[in-house]
């Protein structure tokens, strides 16, 4: 093997950024941490070296540097196969690139008793098989963490398989109907030729029967999410789009049918299939786009829920899912992790990060006796916590029930395909009947060929375009924002995002990054800092995390300790050196006084402060500023201080703002924001924001948002800028715009062609003709949306 | 018009197989992946 050792490729390079994962690595070195030193070693080892030169890293993902992370329990979810192996499903976070599903597959495939390994990079999973003992899935999955890749197990047979069992039978449907659709329209254009060349009527009307054999079949099997749906519909006293989209077909095939028995002229099984064809089409597309939306939300949520570790009685740990803990439990949170479920801590002391809880950036002090909640993050030392009653008392489920209610109001907003079809339905049935008595009555026709032009009425009305004209223009809306990492969850929000006036903000996560920054580097000592910075590096609070992403790469200092609520300590040969809290370290009279302040102290010189805010979104101002001036009012409701609040929403140009709102408070606030006639969008990510964003008239959560926000909200948005907010908006004003057109040129068609019906005058060529091109208009018409410059 | 006879049948026989085809690939998984499925093709590896 080509073995080159990685200090002599370092030597050759000489870049300042880590060999591994591209992150700029501490002056002189090749990596930026031990991790990434294996990981190259792992890959060279292999000799797959091949990786470094394909590989496109993408720099709004996560860097593949390899975390320490307490490994989940794998052994639950592998599953035994038939042949005495082994299978396990991964979710994995962090693939780049096609490289990337190589480097993963390659470096399994190398293991003697793998025997499979498929990356799927659609969906991010990895499927892994192998031949051996349950516990060698978790020597194979830190193989795979250990190149620097998140994996998570999940379970393949959940709700996300019976959905793409839906899927898979539209796309069934579709291609039975695109064959027969193909087949019966060519059978048709030969019969049309036949009309003006004289083909006899004994080979018209075995045209017709091979097309009634083709047709009628693959109509019942192709037609049946229609039918399903309208005949749902109706048993419930409603209509909806697929009512008269069945009642046509089932028409027009049926009057085929009649007319075929009877050797009669006109049959019109190309007209029912290919409608079929074009709305199966619309309706995949559509399907798909959600459900690639609704997955990707899925694999977020896959990746950040995880198991709880129940102390047994024996003191063993058990990984164990938060919704089989029962009350009273004991529950041992390492520093560092995420609180998996509510509780009041038992032993220890520690600091609390209640960001996503209370929109507050300041860590609370948890001592015993004191309640946590599932969502936040136990930063400075292990506590023991005990579990909660699971009833009506916790804050959780007070915000479900709160959401919940919030939620009943919006589930009143009808899609404006089904408000159009309400009104549609009744007018052609109507039309169609005054047909049949015009023609009956007044002209004297006898009542089969005045039901036969009836039909065609109800045929040629039958609303293809009408049906495609949203669903189409949604697909390309949602494609269009999804390629910007904008995940459209729910299938009216873009209808809703349009009638937006009012953007609400929540600050901390949604305005602000959610995540400290050193305010004041520009005072400070570089010696200072870096000296800090080695003891900040063996602590996990977000304010040492903060000074040591300002301070660069540095190695931890040996010895240092941890004092739960206080800070950190280190003894020297000179004395003790002390970076903390005021109290713990600082100057109790100094005049520098902010929200964050870490204080160090060496011995022999003055205590330094250092201090942080909360770092806005990079483009915050600007997207507020863009907002204000197409018109939207902005405001900001958080649950953090006033002072903190006010100081941001003078940052980003908002005037009207409240601060120390409740969760209940906030959702109230929408609410009489919608009965004042207002319809507001809600941005937010905390567990306090949920009602809100159900409250709201429609909602967004960034990706980093908790998973009861990402739920609630209709739109989920990827990336550090607050850009998608404005972008959102913008396109779904724009798609509103088409989706309008795109009605209007259907009814204008339907309105042409109803008057040819009436008269009698529709054949087969003109239905074929008048749906085809209406359809095909419509999508054109949809398609514009994808190159939209935007304003 | 006598070749009617045997040309519509083949057309449809034809029209079958392209549907049995389809029908197939997406039953053994081939519209799993189609972005891996894209890439994966520029990767050579002589293990496999």
């Amino acid at each position: 093997m080509n073995h080159i050792a990685p200090h002599v490729a370092v030597a050759a390079l000489g870049s300042g950024a880590c060999l591994h994962c591209g992150a700029p690595a501490p002056d002189g070195a090749a990596y930026c941490c031990g991790g990434c030193e294996a990981a190259h070693a792992l890959i060279d080892d292999l000799g797959l070296d091949l990786y470094y030169r394909r590989r496109t890293l993408d720099p709004e993902l996560r860097a593949p540097r390899p975390q320490d992370e307490p490994a989940p329990d794998y052994a639950g979810f592998t599953r035994a196969t038939d042949e005495g192996a082994c299978q396990l499903d991964l979710a994995i976070d962090g693939l780049h690139c096609a490289a990337c599903v190589w480097l993963i597959e390659s470096v399994l495939a190398r293991q003697p008793d793998v025997t499979a390994a498929r990356v799927n990079m659609s969906t991010s999973r990895l499927r892994l098989g192998w031949r051996g003992p349950v516990r060698r899935g978790e020597e194979l999955a830190a193989l795979v963490r250990k190149l620097g890749y998140r994996v998570i197990p999940f379970d393949p047979s959940g709700f996300r398989a019976t959905r793409s069992e839906a899927d898979r039978r539209l796309l069934r449907a579709m291609a039975v109907a695109g064959f027969a659709a193909a087949n019966v329209m060519l059978l048709s254009v030969a019969v049309w030729a036949g009309h003006s060349q004289g083909m006899g009527p004994a080979t018209r009307d075995m045209m017709h029967w091979l097309s009634a054999l083709i047709a009628l079949p693959a109509i019942l099997y192709a037609g049946r999410p229609f039918f399903a749906s309208a005949f749902g519909a109706l048993r419930a006293g409603r209509t909806n789009m697929d009512v008269p989209i069945s009642i046509g077909v089932a028409l027009a095939a049926g009057m085929s049918l009649v007319e075929t028995i009877n050797g009669g002229q006109h049959a019109y099984f190309d007209s029912a299939i290919t409608l079929l064809f074009f709305l199966l089409v619309g309706r995949y597309l559509d399907e798909r786009a959600r459900g690639r939306a609704r997955g990707a939300v899925e694999h977020l949520l896959a990746l950040q829920s995880g198991t709880v570790n129940v102390i047994a009685a024996d003191g063993t740990l058990k990984a164990t899912p938060p919704s089989q803990v029962a009350a009273g439990a004991r529950i041992a949170v390492a520093a560092g992790e995420r609180i998996g479920i509510d509780g009041v801590v038992r032993e220890g002391r520690s600091d609390i990060d209640t960001a996503m809880v209370t929109g507050e950036t300041v860590p609370q002090a948890a001592r015993p006796g004191d309640a946590v909640f599932a969502g936040t993050i136990n930063l400075t030392a292990p506590v023991t916590i005990e579990a909660t009653a699971a009833g009506e008392g916790t804050l959780l489920a007070q915000i479900v029930r709160l959401m919940e209610a919030a939620e009943r109001g919006r589930n009143r907003y009808v899609a404006l395909a089904d408000r159009v079809s309400r009104l549609y339905a009744p007018v052609v049935h109507l039309a169609a009947l005054a047909t049949f008595g015009f023609w009956t009555l007044v002209m004297g026709m006898a009542w089969q060929p005045a039901l036969m032009i009836a039909v065609s009425v109800l045929i040629i009305t039958c609303p293809c375009a009408l049906a495609l004209a949203v669903p189409v223009t949604q697909v390309v809306a949602s494609a269009r924002l999804m390629r910007q990492g904008i995940l459209v969850k729910s299938p009216t929000a873009l209808e809703r995002l349009q009638r937006i006036d009012t953007v609400v903000f929540d600050k901390t996560g949604t305005l602000t990054v959610g995540r400290p920054e050193l305010a004041n580097a520009g005072e400070i000592d570089p010696q200072v800092l870096r000296a800090a910075a080695t003891l900040a590096a063996a602590s996990r609070h977000p304010l040492a995390q903060a000074l040591l992403r300002a301070a660069g790469p540095v190695a931890a200092a040996s010895g240092a300790r941890e004092i739960a609520g206080s800070g950190m300590a280190l003894d020297t040969a000179a004395g003790e050196i002390r970076l903390g809290s005021r109290d713990f370290a600082g100057d109790a009279e100094a005049p520098c006084r902010a929200d964050m302040e870490l204080w160090y102290a060496a011995p022999g010189a003055a205590p330094v402060c250092f201090r942080f805010r909360d770092r806005l979104r990079e483009d915050a101002a600007k997207v507020v500023a863009e907002l204000q001036r197409r018109g939207y009012a902005v405001t900001l409701m958080s649950g953090d201080r006033r002072e903190t609040v006010a100081a941001i929403a003078q940052a980003v140009g908002i005037e009207d703002w409240q601060a120390a709102v409740k969760p209940q408070d906030k959702a109230a606030a929408l609410a009489a924001l919608t009965a004042a006639g207002r319809q507001p969008l809600m941005v937010g990510d905390g567990l306090n924001d949920g009602p809100a964003l159900a409250a709201a008239c429609a909602s967004a959560s960034p990706a980093t948002a908790v998973d009861l926000a990402r739920n609630a909200a209709d739109v989920v948005f990827q990336g550090d800028r607050l850009a998608p907010v404005a972008e959102m908006l913008a396109v779904a004003r724009r798609s509103g715009a088409v989706m309008r057109q795109n009605l209007a040129l259907a009814l204008l068609y339907n309105l042409g062609a109803v008057p040819v019906a009436v008269a009698g005058l529709v054949t087969p060529l003109v239905a074929a003709v008048a749906m085809s091109s209406s359809s095909l208009l419509v999508i054109a018409n949809a398609l514009r949306l994808r190159g939209w410059r935007g304003r | 018009m006598d070749g009617l006879l045997y040309l519509i049948p083949a057309a449809l026989l034809l029209g079958l197989i392209g549907l049995g085809a389809f029908l197939w690939a997406m039953r053994s998984g081939q519209f799993e992946d189609l972005d891996g499925a894209a890439s994966r093709i520029l990767f050579d590896d002589e293990d496999r």
